[in-house]
């Protein structure tokens, strides 16, 4: 093997500078490694070669020695997807078949796949001739291979090819779907169901009631659940292509036989697509049917729920129960009033009981859907156990995550109501012993004054939190200073300056240093709230008297409130980053209790 | 190498692993309660069962009536979950079934042609269903406690009788195989993947069974395990009963006829020998050997495919599965033809050099080993000419560096052994390394310098591409807004370059250009 180089470095940029064999070497280097840095340095091979030997040299060689390592396979099919440039164009795209053909037929799923996924590709280049006359027959001759990994390539070239071909050759196409979809083996039928709403999409809407239902029908009733469960995947798209008359008795009897599946993977399949199906399917107009599923549905359930109770159900079934439980919250604006109470009230209360955290969560945090519906009055006596329950649960991110949706049941469920039953409840949350919640607390009674404005504030919870600057604990006591904090621009400058102000400004002589300083920062801090006159003659002198304290950190903070006593506007938008990083926080806690709980 | 999980993931993993702790309780409460049951729906209206006379003191006129009575009051379920439901019903299915057990074991004359759907009805009742989800989502045959199948009193008692049914004296293939159909032996195979082992290890026996006494279902079992296998290879990568299948399979392949049938090599080919792909191939290694080698002693002429396949499924990066494989080619070099073993000596010995030179100790004790077979040491003195100039300077190199004292004594071992074959090569080998080590760094150097050309060459025609597009743009616009040619138009786009930087793959070594003429 020997390089033939004039003059070092190639200078003259001379397109036949590399034989091809001393690239070709490359590409078959005996160290795998070394070998898949050059195939995925293809192009780079490529461009050195030049358009006409790449498509007479390269790709040939290509093509006849695809026998390798998956891994050399896999960077092969992914580069092969972006060499049109490098053969010359749309012109001659259709060279890159060969090799690909080849890679679409290996036994490697991903390897298979990523050939397909550039094969898609590049159909995109082919003008319509060159579709007929050399994509297509690639699709008719993978569509009959031997085995079944080409096979299953071909289900995912059909709809890429079928728009763009005459209709001659799409009626030979659809034959070949059909053939495929009853093909003998389980692998080309899963593939084959997987694009079944793929296709269906380019289809035109006369195939698609004579074809693709009597497929999608004989699909669903297959006998390995593993392929049923992807024909109802596909249900979605079909019945987003079909006119509303049709759908009832063309989709709904096959879906009711998929929600009775005796394969509980189906049946999660179906509850996994529920919602979405019946927004297409827009069940509105066929009530009968809703009816039907709903049962099924209910029996699925009460099935689940005694499981629960022995403390048998497994991780799997407690993802289908808290997955059911979202969509059908969602379920009730399509279903309406009436069907929402006579058939999801009875459900909705069951799984408000459920033992699993995450489940009463999931409907406590789909409340708002119901709301539209039926108006949360209707839920009220069986929400507020559900939720003092949460509020006092014993893990800690269990009651974070109730704490998030204080204010939105608050909007939901009106001033009153909040009153009478949950605004205990929040004031409690704030004596809490885990900080984090304290801390959640605070920030939720700043959202419910945003919500239900200064006036509620003045008579409910400001007296309340004031009320906590003289309980023996200190920590409580530096409460009411972080509730100031979070209260005061909401409440406005009346309010903070009457009535926040004294307390803050007496417990300035607190025997806590804690308290004390933190005495400073709220001054600090609600400074931008006060009027210049109540600055100079009140919050100054105590700044004053506590930068003189005995203790290092209230002298500190002392200071720092005095040195930046003009309280610019920064402060405020300090703080409310502040807030918004922990309602990300919030989220985020959320997140983990849905999921660890 | 590829890995092809396109399961449809149920469990939400991901997020537990942010926080481990309570995931770790959880995993305990869950092996404590180790039990499940894939009977979820009962019927509701549950029938009270009433005990019935025993068989053996029925009238001989009354027993078939009796025994088919039985087999009705068997098909009632129960809830296995609530230990204490129904316990009458529990105990009075019970010793029914341990009389129809009997019954079929020991009397004669019992299983009339009538019974046989009775039977096979109550058989599916009992143990077709859908498999339960898993407890644990991550099960790990290794690890993990298997969940264990809560109605195994019952279970138990239904596979013995059917066992039994299918080896009595009595049993008359010709009336089964009305019953024991295709679709039949389609749900048996699929409770193939049951966590129980218990219940697996039945429906090896059972399938065997039916497998030696149904023939027209024999192509149909094989057509489908294969299709588990495949399954289990490139889509799911889990299915329990891979060992009992492969079990099932090796005395399969023991009775296959010659000359292989094409189906036969194909199934070696493309089923067996990429199940050693698997991520959890030590539950089913052994069995999986045994199968190999089967087709090996049936017809020699598979070696090549055999060797050749798993040199290309050779694993990467698991040293746990690397021993695993050298101990399958120690085993197939064991019954190796000579004939055959001069077609794959090659790439062979070169993978074995490379299983000596790996830092894991295990991995090149397990491959020097092969020096101690004293079949392989003949058939590697027959052919020392090719192949100790294969392994020679990984031997000399490794004797030298490796970090384990015992992998280096065994590599003197293998050294003198070698030296005694052939002084002579192993003279010239000695002297030539440190030239043949001089030639590997030149060819690494040339390699950089091709590719650090095969680099400039692509930046310069990517320069000139852009330049050009950006020409042409420049008079389109020209042409479009009829302005003068703007020579500093602003450089647009470079954004759809290819990566052009030299990637540190082909190590740019430096003085590279003393090579190259």
């Amino acid at each position: 093997r020997q390089l033939r180089r004039n003059g070092g470095g190639g200078a003259d940029g001379d397109d036949s500078l590399y034989p091809i064999a001393v690239l070709i070497d490359e590409l078959r280097n005996e160290d795998v490694q070394l070998r898949l840095n050059s195939i995925k340095k293809l192009s780079t091979i490529a461009l050195a070669l030049g358009v006409e030997r790449t498509r007479t040299e390269l790709l040939p060689f290509l093509t006849d020695t695809i026998y390798d390592e998956d891994e050399v396979l896999l960077a092969l099919a992914e580069q092969l997807g972006n060499f049109t440039m490098l053969v010359g164009g749309p012109e001659y795209v259709h060279c890159l078949l060969p090799p690909l053909e080849s890679l679409a037929t290996v036994e490697e799923t991903v390897v298979r796949d990523k050939a397909v996924e550039s094969l898609r590709k590049i159909s995109q280049e082919h003008s319509p001739v060159d579709l007929e006359v050399h994509f297509e027959p690639l699709v008719k001759r993978l569509a009959s291979g031997d085995w079944f990994t080409s096979r299953t390539s071909a289900c995912g070239l059909f709809s890429v090819c079928y728009p763009r071909v005459s209709s001659t050759v799409k009626a030979e196409i659809r034959q070949h779907f059909r053939t495929l979809c009853s093909d003998d083996t389980p692998m080309v039928r899963r593939a084959a169901a997987s694009k079944l709403g793929e296709f269906a999409k380019v289809l035109e809407l006369d195939y698609v009631k004579s074809d693709i239902i009597s497929l999608f029908t004989a699909l669903a009733s297959d006998e390995q659940d593993s392929v049923r469960l992807l024909a109802v995947e596909a249900c979605v798209s079909i019945a987003t292509l079909l006119p509303q008359e049709d759908l009832e008795s063309l989709v709904m009897p096959t879906l009711r036989q998929a929600a009775e599946d005796k394969s509980w993977r189906v049946r999660y399949m179906v509850a996994d697509k529920f919602s979405e199906t019946f927004v297409s399917l827009q069940m509105y107009l066929c009530f009968n049917c809703i009816h039907s599923v709903l049962t099924i549905w209910l029996s699925d359930l009460c099935l689940l729920c005694p499981v629960s109770e022995q403390e048998l159900v497994s991780d799997t079934n407690q993802h289908v129960k808290s997955a059911l439980a979202s969509v059908i919250m969602g379920l009730s604006t399509i279903l309406g009033k009436d069907n929402t109470i006579e058939h999801l009230l009875p459900l909705f209360l069951a799984q408000l009981k459920d033992e699993c955290p995450e489940v009463r969560l999931n409907i406590i945090s789909n409340l708002d859907c119901v709301n539209e519906v039926i108006g949360i009055r209707q839920l009220s006596q069986s929400l507020l156990p559900a939720i003092v329950e949460l509020a006092e649960d014993a893990k800690w991110r269990v009651r974070l995550a109730i704490i998030e949706y204080m204010p939105l049941l608050a909007g939901q469920l009106g001033v009153e109501f909040f009153d009478e039953k949950l605004n205990t409840l929040c004031m409690a949350w704030l004596i809490d012993h885990v900080y984090a919640i304290r801390e959640a607390a605070t920030c939720n009674l700043m959202k419910l004054v945003e919500k239900f404005g200064a006036e509620w504030a003045q008579n409910t919870i400001v007296p309340k939190v004031l009320g906590m600057a003289n309980d023996p604990n200190y920590l409580h006591r530096m409460t009411t200073l972080f509730c100031i904090n979070a209260l005061s621009e909401a409440c406005g400058q009346d309010i903070t300056t009457k009535q926040m102000l004294p307390v803050v400004l007496k417990m300035s002589n607190d025997q806590v240093a804690n308290v004390r300083f933190n005495v400073a920062k709220s001054l600090q801090k609600i400074g931008p709230v006060l009027d210049s006159n109540a600055l100079q003659t009140e919050v100054k002198p105590v700044l004053e008297k506590l930068a003189t304290d005995t203790d290092m950190d209230v002298k500190y903070f002392a200071q720092e409130a005095i040195s930046g006593k003009h309280f610019t506007l920064i402060n405020v938008n300090k703080l409310k980053m502040a807030i918004i990083k922990s309602e990300m926080h919030f989220n985020l806690l959320v997140f983990t209790v849905l999921v660890l709980a | 190498t590829c890995s092809s999980s396109s399961t449809p993931n149920f469990s939400v993993p991901s997020a537990e692993k942010v926080d481990g702790f309570p995931r770790r309780s959880m995993r305990r409460a869950r092996q404590r309660r180790s039990h499940s049951s894939s009977q979820f729906r009962y019927q509701s209206s549950q029938v009270e069962l009433t005990p019935l006379p025993l068989l053996k003191d029925a009238p001989v006129a009354e027993l078939h009536d009796l025994f088919c009575k039985k087999l009705q009051q068997c098909c009632v379920l129960f809830d296995f979950l609530d230990c204490v439901a129904d316990l009458k019903g529990k105990e009075i299915k019970r010793a029914a079934l341990n009389e129809l057990v009997e019954s079929v074991a020991t009397s004669r004359g019992v299983l009339i042609e009538p019974l046989y759907p009775e039977a096979i009805k109550m058989i599916s009742v009992n143990i077709f269903r859908t498999l339960p989800p898993s407890e644990n989502p991550e099960f790990d045959p290794e690890e993990d406690e298997p969940t264990l199948e809560a109605s195994w009193p019952h279970l138990q008692l239904v596979y013995e009788f059917f066992l039994r049914f299918l080896e009595s004296p009595d049993f008359q293939p010709s009336m089964a195989k009305r019953y024991v159909d295709q679709k039949f032996v389609l749900q048996l195979l699929e409770l193939f993947d049951s966590e129980d082992p218990r219940e697996r290890e039945y429906l090896k026996t059972i399938l065997h069974r039916v497998y030696g006494k149904l023939l027209g279902l024999r192509a149909y079992i094989r057509k489908q395990i294969n299709n588990i296998f495949l399954r289990f290879i490139y889509e799911t990568e889990h299915f329990n009963g891979v060992a009992e299948l492969l079990e099932i399979l090796g005395s399969i392949i023991n009775g296959f006829a010659l000359p292989l049938k094409a189906e036969h090599k194909q199934f070696l080919v493309r089923v067996l020998i990429p199940l050693h792909t698997a991520k959890s191939l030590s539950i089913f290694h052994a069995q999986l050997a045994y199968c190999v080698v089967q087709f090996m002693e049936k017809d020699a002429t598979v070696t090549e495919y055999i060797i050749r396949g798993l040199l290309k499924y050779w694993p990467k990066t698991c040293t746990q599965k690397e021993v695993m494989f050298l101990g399958e080619i120690e085993e197939i070099l064991d019954v190796i033809e000579p004939s055959q073993f001069i077609r794959v000596q090659e790439p062979l010995f070169k993978q074995i050099a490379a299983c000596i030179s790996s830092p894991h100790f295990q991995v090149a004790e397990r491959a020097l080993y092969f020096w101690n077979n004293e079949y392989i040491l003949s058939l590697i003195e027959e052919n020392c000419q090719v192949i100790l100039p294969l392994v020679f300077a990984t031997l000399y190199r490794v004797s030298k560096e490796h970090w384990n004292q015992t992998i280096v004594s065994l590599i003197y071992n293998v050294l003198k052994t070698f030296m005694e074959m052939n002084s002579k090569l192993f003279d010239d080998l000695t002297a030539s390394y440190k030239v043949e080590k001089q030639k590997e760094l030149k060819r690494d150097r040339e390699r950089a310098d091709l590719w650090r050309g095969l680099e400039e060459h692509q930046d310069r025609r990517m320069q000139m591409l852009t330049e050009a597009a950006r020409n042409q743009r420049n008079l389109q616009e020209r042409g479009e807004r009829g302005d003068p040619p703007s020579p500093s138009s602003p450089q647009t786009s470079h954004s759809d370059q290819p990566e052009l930087k030299p990637s540190g793959a082909s190590s740019s070594s430096s003085g590279g250009g003393e090579s190259a003429t």
